[in-house]
């Protein structure tokens, strides 16, 4: 139930709009996100925090990235 | 007829830290200040410690007793505030008219965008939803044709509701209310509306205006339009600068103060804070008021003229002194004192210029150095330049009432 703060490679676009690209494991593997499937505002419930949230497909799999004031996390279920 | 929302984000402070940390949602939490400052009270509890009895403004050992295993969580304003910006901002998407009333209310007038989106019950719902899913945190929503209606609204359901007081309900739902739940009805007020068998709005609005205006002065017609939703006072926009009637820092010290030279100290921190935001609204104060409270709890207020309009903090720590030792002579030590300067002036004009004294060059070059030490901290923090004396005992001055305490309370008349 706890939050993991994750290195991210993010893309800006020109319109001011972030796009993660790749997020970095906490034993330093680096995971390609595939699509991004949502991006809102979003309060992250489970872990505690709010921010902008990404919904990424990686590895086949649906995670929540937040991004809360330049720091990202990843929601823990 | 006006669409009013008045919307009030529940147990904020409880609610925000509850939702940082999971772990401790399902407890008795409490957001409370510093013991070790003495500022242990409660400032805001959530649902379970409400329910224990746990009330905001009473002391730590008091709320303990009702509810043992209270959680006690220090108070973080920056996260607070920025809370407030994000749904102030949410706010914004349905109107422009967002009157913030403290940290955690608003009101919105939303009469020009009902065909927008929607009636006024409708962008409720829409507001609702978006501050629980963006923010985490829940609101209750009054919806009326009046601010002070729509108050009373958020308060009936919480959390998280929406009620609608019409023009065509509203005597059921306001009028059985006791005549306690009107802003502005007091401990004092809601004694005399008791004495004369007012106890219900439904009552007070009843009554003739000229009773209530003979009893209660004009107090008593403001109170009548009240309860009859005959209430005209306007949504503000956040950037009409209202005029201020006075500026004023008080604390409650993390010891008691025992001597002249303690007193002195809090005062030139209060008095800096004070100046700083007289310049900042571009203002002098003609008078000077010290409020001060002892261990005991007995306060008491003293207030003075200056010789000129001025907003040097020298000048206000030297009339603040003088009217301490005037008035003070240590029965017994003091907690918390405070500095208000008063009867305010614009800095350009209202100038009596002395007739033998030389229009002195000193208070000049005086108010040219407190402006750039202003720019300094603007620029670098407030601990980048500060005054010798604030070395003397930190613990004493170790505080910053400009920028620490940016939750002003607010009055309803502006």
């Amino acid at each position: 139930m706890s939050k993991i703060y994750l290195t991210v490679n993010v893309r800006h676009e020109k319109n001011g709009q972030a796009i993660p690209l790749s997020i970095i494991w906490e034993d330093g593997r680096l995971f390609a996100i595939d699509k991004v499937l949502d991006i809102r505002r979003a309060a992250c419930m489970k872990s505690g925090g709010i921010g902008i949230r990404y919904l990424c497909k990686i590895c086949g799999k649906t995670i929540a990235l937040y991004d809360e004031e330049g720091k990202w996390f990843m929601e823990m279920a | 007829m006006r669409t009013i929302l008045h919307i009030d984000l529940n147990n904020f402070y409880a609610s925000v830290e509850c939702l940082y940390r999971p772990e401790i949602r399902d407890l008795p939490v409490a957001v409370c200040g510093d013991p070790l400052n003495r500022h242990g009270i409660i400032l805001a509890k959530n649902m379970i410690a409400k329910k224990m009895g746990v009330t905001t403004g009473e002391a730590i050992w008091q709320a303990k007793l009702k509810a043992p295993d209270l959680i006690l969580v220090p108070p973080d304003f920056q996260k607070y505030l920025r809370f407030s910006r994000l749904a102030r901002k949410i706010y914004y998407d349905y109107t422009d008219q967002v009157e913030p009333f403290g940290i955690d209310e608003c009101w919105l007038d939303v009469t020009g965008s009902v065909k927008l989106f929607g009636d006024g019950q409708t962008i409720a719902e829409t507001i609702r939803q978006r501050i629980k899913e963006e923010l985490g945190v829940t609101v209750s929503i009054g919806v009326s044709f009046n601010k002070i209606f729509a108050k009373l609204g958020s308060d009936l359901k919480k959390p998280d509701a929406i009620t609608v007081i019409a023009a065509d309900n509203y005597k059921n739902i306001v009028w059985p209310l006791p005549v306690e739940d009107l802003l502005y009805v007091g401990r004092s007020t809601s004694k005399k509306l008791h004495n004369f068998g007012l106890d219900t709005i439904g009552k007070l609005a009843c009554v003739d205006k000229k009773v209530l205006t003979s009893n209660l002065g004009k107090w008593g017609e403001v109170l009548w339009l009240f309860a009859n939703g005959l209430d005209t006072a306007p949504v503000r926009k956040t950037d009409e600068r209202t005029a201020v009637k006075s500026i004023g820092n008080s604390t409650t010290c993390p010891r008691d103060l025992v001597n002249n030279e303690d007193v002195r100290l809090v005062f030139t921190v209060l008095a800096e804070s004070v100046a700083a935001r007289l310049r900042d609204y571009g203002l002098k104060c003609t008078g000077i008021q010290i409020s001060l409270r002892d261990n005991q709890l007995y306060s008491a207020t003293r207030q003075g003229l200056l010789t000129k309009p001025s907003y040097l903090s020298t000048e206000i720590i030297g009339k603040a002194m003088e009217l301490f030792l005037a008035n003070y002579h240590w029965f017994r030590p003091l907690r918390s004192i405070g500095i208000r300067a008063i009867n305010l002036v614009t800095e350009k004009d209202h100038v009596q210029l002395a007739l033998f004294d030389d229009i002195d060059e000193k208070t000049r070059e005086q108010e040219s150095l407190s402006h750039t030490i202003d720019a300094i901290h603007s620029r670098f923090g407030h601990g980048s330049l500060i005054r010798a004396s604030c070395l003397l005992d930190s613990r004493l001055t170790g505080f910053n009432p400009k920028e620490d305490h940016v939750i002003h309370p607010v009055g309803y008349f502006k």
